[in-house]
């Protein structure tokens, strides 16, 4: 009898164990745990990686940058590389939780475009931290038979004359930023009443907002359910794929462009298989290869030169000059100003 | 030996129960009654009543009730019709009410979300006939839609499961002494059915008030409910310490229902009590 209750006890702690995570026992052998956004990397590369290096790659997905963030600080999972956007980047390395890495050391890192390690700066200012990965714009992306003018700014999400068919992102920071920008602030303001004011035009324009989406943004635009969506410029792409009635724009107020680069976490044991992992990023062959999965633009210019010159002028795969001289990259991330935004998200959304 | 076996036999069930439901239980209170730097505090528990979380309760209720009423508003004349038909067509009708229940419910409402959407099927075939299209998707009534959809197994089981327990005897009893029809059904079907009608509000009714998936899905993210602003605090604003505490306070309020609802449900036949 008691020794089955020390069994029963027994079992529970092993459970216990496992459930709190406290098996962090040694690896044997390289493993890297990467930790990216979901659907945005090709598997097969990981595959790859593992064959030509002998280090294991666990691989965790994340759909947003405070979902990620979140999973990162609760521990559960010592993650060793992650992948994330710009705002986010900045704050973790402010918070100390990226090491360093060479990336002069590199084969291939040479192959990521300077003006990106340039745009990188504004999140990473000595380009010590981050490898830029994908990036883009954000704009909207609307039916041209459904709309009877140029569609050239995001006056059209705010002034009711699409009330109904409106798409807009279920994403706190990327429904302010274009606001701020209609308005014609900064989108990483740290001036409170422009905040609210931003705030103010969103209250104001949710009866006109058919839904509030992430993902499925798009698909409700190729589906005819909506007239017009914002979205990021890569799912702009593959939407035109579906229905080439769909047109892309960075509207001229400017927008965000945004920059999602790796870094190497503080809790890394292992900075050179994770230097090998994001070298192994920058190859041509495999940023090709994650290219042509995703869709997004690529800061890679080897794969840019090999590009088919079709996508090369796609606006939503290379971002033209004029449409990113206006845009900025979001940095914001100062505590205070992210609490304004929960509340007034609340708020909103609450509505 | 028996009772010492009957313990052993109990042990999966004992350790599911600590490590999935009494530590979860215990870490979602301790959070809810301390902030972040883990001094207690009730605030997290009082911020039901700032107005966006009232709110948020209200809709939620509201919803579930409503979504509630609906289900056992379709349950009952089932389950009545049933009573009087004949074993095949019984198993047959069952056979095809738990039948969507095979699937998984994220693709259901998903499916439900391509029929009702603006330029989804049913619009498209109103249009076919010159009817004027069913705007629904993105209101609340869609969410109840897609809880009534989701959920009425739960209350048509129950209930069916108590009307068919009434013995016919007792039926006939009652036309004996000169019921009629009517009086069949308010006087004896529905007063010995309630237990069932315990268990289906209970089943129906909970799972409603803590949604938030359909909400999102069906609601196009313009309907807050309460589950969703403890989604929300749990994921983007990472506020653990509030989402706990209006977990907390939400599981109060549906212990409060199963109790009110959940009671004198042992003596019928339905199998699921509370």
């Amino acid at each position: 009898m008691k020794s089955k209750i020390i069994a029963v006890i027994c079992v529970i702690s092993a459970v216990l164990c496992l459930t709190s995570g406290c098996g962090g026992a040694a690896e044997t052998g390289e493993t890297l745990t990467v930790f990216n956004y979901s659907e945005y990397l090709d598997p097969e590369m990981l595959e790859l990686f593992t064959k030509e290096t002998g280090i294991k790659v666990k691989y965790e997905e994340a759909t947003t940058p405070e979902e990620l963030y979140t999973k990162y600080m609760s521990g559960g999972i010592s993650y060793d590389l992650i992948c994330t956007s710009d705002y986010m980047v900045k704050q973790l390395i402010g918070e100390g939780e990226a090491q360093p890495v060479d990336f002069g050391s590199m084969q291939y890192s040479s192959n990521i475009g300077d003006r990106f390690w340039e745009m990188s700066k504004s999140i990473d200012p000595d380009n010590k931290y981050a490898l830029p990965y994908f990036w883009g714009t954000i704009g909207l992306l609307y039916d041209s038979t459904r709309v009877y003018e140029d569609i050239d700014s995001w006056d059209v999400l705010f002034n009711g004359e699409y009330a109904g068919d409106i798409i807009m992102q279920d994403s706190m920071r990327d429904t302010f930023m274009i606001t701020l920008k209609h308005l014609g602030y900064s989108l990483n303001t740290s001036d409170e009443n422009e905040i609210r004011e931003a705030a103010e035009a969103l209250k104001q324009q949710k009866p006109d907002v058919q839904a509030y989406l992430v993902d499925e943004a798009r698909d409700e635009v190729v589906a005819g359910n909506a007239t017009m969506a914002v979205v990021y410029s890569g799912e702009a792409y593959l939407g035109h794929e579906y229905n080439s009635n769909l047109r892309y724009v960075v509207p001229k107020e400017g927008s965000n462009v945004w920059l999602d680069s790796w870094i190497v976490t503080k809790k890394c044991q292992n900075p050179e298989a994770a230097a090998k992992f994001l070298d192994f990023l920058c190859r041509e062959d495999v940023a090709t290869a994650n290219f042509e999965y995703i869709y997004y633009s690529t800061p890679n210019e080897a794969v840019l030169a090999s590009m088919d010159p079709e996508l090369k002028e796609d606006p939503a795969i290379v971002p033209p000059d004029q449409a990113v001289d206006k845009c900025e990259v979001c940095t914001q991330s100062d505590p205070k100003i992210t609490e304004l935004y929960n509340e007034l998200w609340k708020e909103l959304k609450a509505e | 030996m028996n009772r010492s076996r009957t313990r052993f036999l109990a042990t999966p069930y004992i350790i599911w129960v600590i490590g999935f439901t009494v530590i979860p239980l215990m870490f979602i209170v301790s959070k809810s009654l301390t902030d972040e730097n883990g001094s207690l505090t009730l605030a997290n528990l009082l911020a039901i009543f700032d107005p966006l979380h009232r709110k948020a309760l209200v809709i939620s209720v509201l919803l579930a009730f409503l979504s509630t009423v609906i289900c056992i508003l379709i349950a009952y004349p089932l389950a009545i019709i049933l009573r009087g038909s004949r074993l095949t067509d019984k198993n047959l009708i069952l056979f095809i009410l738990i039948l969507p229940m095979w699937m998984n419910f994220i693709l259901r409402i998903l499916a439900l979300q391509l029929l009702i959407s603006n330029n989804g099927i049913i619009n498209n075939m109103l249009g076919h006939f010159g009817l004027p299209p069913l705007a629904i998707i993105n209101t609340p009534a869609a969410i109840v839609l897609g809880m009534v959809y989701d959920y009425l197994p739960y209350m048509i089981l129950p209930v069916l499961n108590s009307v068919l327990a009434i013995p016919q005897d007792v039926i006939e009893a009652a036309q004996d002494l000169g019921s009629d029809k009517k009086h069949v059904i308010t006087r004896i079907i529905i007063p010995l059915s309630l237990g069932g009608v315990g268990s289906g509000i209970t089943m129906v009714f909970v799972p409603s008030m803590t949604e938030f998936v359909i909400a999102n899905i069906l609601g196009g993210g313009k309907i807050q409910l309460l589950g969703n602003i403890i989604e929300q605090e749990f994921t983007v604003t990472r506020n653990w310490n509030l989402g706990s505490g209006l977990s907390v306070t939400l599981m109060a309020f549906v212990l409060i229902t199963s109790l009110i609802f959940g009671r004198g449900t042992e003596d019928t036949a339905t199998g699921i009590t509370l």
